[in-house]
């Protein structure tokens, strides 16, 4: 195969203040691929995540992304305008708290609707068509569509932030803790409906968890992160069942249920 | 009725004549000179020259008459009084170091160059009413010291800043022109010239419970009163015409130097931070008011969480100002029935079709 | 300085008001926004005698293009006499002593608050909109450097969000003033609070569209024929409202209906909100079903002056020029002395 990685994050750095963040870190995200980033609170996974995403400018790097068009371009150089139009049309971003990426007061349809109608759809009804079809595809009553997920349980509330991304068919999503708050059993549902939406759509996605369960079972590969630097990565079985750095060592013994 | 939601011209004159009639009040009670109130209203009149961005004595007390002693009218009045004129230039930073003082205290230092100077204030008093006030007489003269005060009292900060274990202003944040909000409209991210311009024009009511909300955990920044001085400081101006400094004379002043918990950057050692007040006259709450918040909207630039009111530059810049907030909350009073007329035809509507669908369910129910 | 350029107007003050520096600024700042229709230019929005949220935009920009030579119309909920109507045409009489009118035609300046005249406006004339909030996206999103962001890559999905809402909820768009418009297929425009029904009106309209925010600092235009298009979804088209009364004076069915309540037994009657537009169909024959007692009855076209004042006026002797000014000496006037006194006399005075 002579495939290009769809992501390549080089040199990335960002401070706080006397305080770096995150040092130095680069790695690839290929194309169907779904990256693990793992680590303790506090060892700047959230904030390279954030980075990587626009959301917070970082102060060293870059982040090479292909295109659908087959352009590369560096997120973090890009013109404002081009880089939001990427972001919401081509990226995804998933916060740990569905709060943070859903309209609570607008329906789950119109949830589901907005990036189609900034990308110019302007039927109602094919567009509340559409946000039927992807809350069955999360596995949300269709019934619900009219309804604010003001009232929805936090499963179904992080469901639809899911739905709500993928609807334009992003090549790749971010996703902080996406199974972060929820309970377990619900978490097992949500970690399904992940795997299947990541094969389905073959989409790429980069993961932020410091649950090695979940990394195990959606990621295929992994990053450990510690004091802002990745101190190992590879293959998750590889990394989680023969894990070289010690800090991961430690990580992978202290989590004994994996 | 309908009528009372028009008028004309007329309507509109003889309000405002029932209006003076108002503002004068009993005729049998001596009407208040303009001196009257600039000389025992001073604190009155410092506000309004302070929030309607004017230093003139004589207008604020007019305002305030004109305004039945309302403040914000009388700061409006002022305002828009202040729009007609001409603008020469802008006077060189006031050198508040050298202020003729009249007080000037500081909570970080028990004893500082030149001394604490208590000066005339309502700190300690007892607030109790005192019925002597209500009859008319002099108050005995207050004692004087056996030496004058130093010329010029130096600022605590600078003086005792050293080991530069406190920030000092950027000099950027002294840039020359600086910018006149009244003249150019407020941009976000705004300088803190422009924030400073924005807080000393705005509502000392709002400043107060912003800065108190910091002091209470939305948006905490530790400070302590570095010092506060009220005096009389000299303003110059340099016209372009002559190209030299002159002096166009002195006016009354109250400044706050807030000093605030340290913070260290990517360029800098950790050292405490500032923030700054000052108003017109003697308003001490309002420059302490004033300093707490600027500190608060540092926030950003200092690397801080922005998760409290007090430290959302939009949130509170935009709603600072009372002259802008009084018009826009009062504009409710104006006729709005043609919008209201339209919800109204909206709202019929819709009940008109619901009660048809309700309708038509009991016809089916009834087949 | 410019004071001494004051022609018609009050002695002291500049013509209309504002310095000739301060109009230039305004003048650039509208040059600016013809030439990017529906984009928010900000401005040095001045301190005016009024209150912000009474129009001190459209009162800046009035001033900045009035001249001698114009004729001055000002409207508030369609009428020429309600007070804040009045009260501001009353502000330009004085301070720059051009002729006012109500006829629509006749006016080379109108200024508005809330309506739209129904008499069509032509070339040559400039209607100008007091805007109390100009962003349309406020409602989503309150921070200004945001909203910038999303006009200047025109992001504005979200706005369609709102009326799929409305559908979700109502079964149809219920948004009914100040319905966004896009402008020039290119910048969402807040067509400041007038009912959708003036909304067409907007569209290719002859005449330059001046919208001024004064608190908020932002003017904003639309050319002469201009393409404004209110936004709407394919399968449910913007409309208008409609009323199934006609209007009780005129018999208008086709212009904006106020509705009065007319007792307090639940009696209402309808009658058009744009006054001078009722008041000609009347004084050219057109009848309504009449007013209940006690009120303007359709015939009373040309006699009303024991007439409380109200929109229900007709028109004046003088052909539609402003009569409901109270004679020099009533109280309105010798209040003018008092405040009308240049800053500079008075402080001469005061001062030793």
């Amino acid at each position: 195969m002579s495939e290009q990685a769809v992501l390549e994050v080089r040199g990335l750095t960002r401070r706080f203040g006397l305080r770096t963040a995150v040092r130095d870190v680069a790695f690839e995200l290929w194309p169907g691929e779904v990256l693990g980033i793992v680590g303790e609170s506090g060892s700047g996974k959230t904030t390279l995540l954030n980075c990587i995403g626009g959301r917070l400018p970082a102060d060293h790097g870059s982040v090479m992304y292909r295109t659908a068009a087959g352009y590369s371009v560096d997120m973090l150089a890009l013109p404002e305008a081009e880089r939001r139009k990427l972001l919401r049309t081509e990226w995804g971003f998933v916060h740990q708290n569905p709060r943070d990426g859903l309209r609570l007061d607008v329906s789950a349809g119109g949830n589901v609707g907005e990036r189609l109608m900034a990308l110019g759809h302007r039927h109602y009804g094919r567009l509340r068509q559409a946000a039927v079809d992807w809350l069955e595809h999360v596995e949300i009553e269709t019934a619900r569509v009219d309804d604010p997920p003001r009232a929805f349980s936090g499963g179904m509330q992080q469901r639809l932030q899911i739905a709500r991304n993928l609807v334009t068919h992003p090549r790749v999503v971010l996703m902080d803790e996406p199974t972060g708050g929820l309970d377990v059993s619900v978490q097992a549902r949500l970690l399904d409906l992940l795997r299947r939406l990541v094969r389905e759509i073959g989409v790429s996605a980069v993961i932020v968890t410091h649950d090695l369960g979940v990394a195990r079972l959606l990621a295929d590969r992994l990053l450990v992160m510690k004091g802002g630097e990745v101190v190992e990565g590879g293959l998750t079985d590889r990394l989680l069942d023969d894990p070289h750095h010690p800090y991961t060592q430690l990580l992978v013994s202290s989590a004994l249920s994996v | 009725m309908y009528v009372a939601v028009k008028g004309g011209e007329r309507a509109i004159a003889n309000a405002h004549a029932w209006l003076a009639e108002e503002r004068r009040g009993d005729p049998d009670v001596p009407e208040l000179s303009i001196a009257q109130i600039r000389e025992q209203q001073r604190l009155a009149v410092d506000r309004v020259m302070t929030e309607g961005s004017l230093y003139d004595p004589d207008l604020a007390a007019l305002a305030l008459k004109q305004a039945r002693g309302d403040q914000v009218e009388a700061i409006f009045l002022l305002r828009a009084y202040r729009t007609t004129l001409p603008r020469f230039g802008s006077s060189l930073p006031l050198d508040t170091g050298g202020m003729c003082v009249r007080r000037r205290v500081s909570a970080i230092f028990k004893d500082v160059p030149g001394g604490q100077v208590l000066g005339p204030t309502f700190d300690y008093t007892h607030r109790l009413l005192d019925f002597a006030l209500a009859a008319e007489g002099d108050p005995a003269p207050a004692p004087r010291a056996d030496a004058p005060l130093a010329e010029t009292l130096p600022g605590v900060i600078d003086v005792l800043n050293r080991e530069g274990l406190i920030e000092t202003e950027a000099a950027s944040d002294n840039a020359l022109p600086p910018p006149d909000l009244t003249r150019e409209p407020l941009r976000f991210p705004a300088a803190r010239a422009m924030r400073l311009q924005n807080l000393a024009r705005g509502d000392e009511g709002f400043l107060l419970a912003l800065g108190y909300s910091t002091q209470r955990g939305y948006g905490r920044n530790h400070p302590f009163a570095g010092e506060i001085r009220y005096g009389e400081v000299a303003v110059s101006f340099v016209p372009p015409e002559l190209g030299f400094e002159i002096e166009l004379g002195d006016i009354e002043l109250t400044e706050c130097q807030m000093v605030n918990q340290f913070a260290g950057s990517k360029n800098e050692p950790p050292q405490f931070t500032r923030g700054y007040g000052v108003s017109f006259g003697h308003g001490e709450r309002k420059a302490m008011s004033m300093a707490l918040v600027d500190r608060a909207l540092r926030a950003a630039e200092l690397g801080e969480e922005t998760d409290s009111p007090a430290q959302d530059a939009e949130f509170v810049l935009y709603h600072s100002d009372n002259v802008e907030a009084q018009g826009f909350v009062q504009h409710l009073k104006l006729p709005h029935y043609v919008d209201f007329q339209s919800e109204l035809n909206v709202v019929r509507g819709m009940r008109r079709a619901a009660a048809e669908a309700a309708e038509a369910a009991l016809a089916e129910a009834a087949e | 300085m410019n004071h001494t350029s004051a022609l018609a107007g009050e002695e002291g003050y500049n013509f209309a008001f504002l310095d000739e520096q301060t109009k230039r600024m305004i003048r650039r700042a509208i040059l600016k926004a013809v030439a990017i229709p529906g984009h928010q230019i900000p401005f040095g929005s001045r301190e005016m005698p009024l209150s912000y949220g009474w129009g001190t935009g459209g009162i800046q920009l009035t001033a900045a293009v009035i001249g001698r030579d114009d004729t001055l119309k000002v409207i508030d909920q369609g009428a020429d006499d309600t007070t804040n109507a009045v009260s501001i045409r009353g502000f330009f009489r004085r301070m720059t002593g051009v002729r006012t009118t109500e006829r629509t035609d006749e006016a080379t300046v109108v200024q508005t608050r809330h309506r739209i005249p129904e008499t069509p406006l032509s070339e040559g004339q400039i209607i100008v909109y007091q805007v109390p909030i100009p962003e349309p996206l406020r409602w989503l999103e309150p921070r200004e450097s945001e909203t910038r962001k999303m006009h200047g890559l025109a992001e504005y999905g979200a706005m369609h969000v709102k009326l799929y809402e409305d559908i979700v909820r109502y079964g149809r768009i219920e948004t009914a003033y100040d319905y966004p418009v896009l402008v020039n297929g290119r910048y969402l425009m807040r067509p400041s609070p007038i009912p959708k029904f003036d909304n067409p009106k907007m569209d290719r309209m002859p005449a330059l569209q001046l919208f001024g925010a004064g608190r908020e600092k932002r003017i904003y235009a639309v050319p002469p024929y201009t393409e404004v298009k209110s936004l709407d979804f394919e399968d449910h088209p913007f409309e208008v409202e409609r009323w199934e009364q006609s209007c009780a004076l005129c018999g208008s069915n086709d212009s904006f209906l106020d509705e009065i309540v007319t007792d307090d037994q639940g009696g209402h009657a309808f009658v058009c909100s744009d006054t001078d537009y009722c008041t000609r169909r009347r004084a050219a024959g057109h009848e309504g079903e009449g007013m209940p007692e006690g009120y303007l009855q359709p015939s009373e076209a040309a006699e009303v002056l024991h007439h409380p004042p109200s929109a229900l006026r007709a028109p004046s002797p003088s052909g539609g020029r402003d009569s409901d000014l109270p004679p020099e000496g009533e109280g309105g006037a010798q209040r003018r002395k008092g405040d009308a006194s240049s800053g500079t006399a008075f402080r001469a005075g005061l001062r030793p």
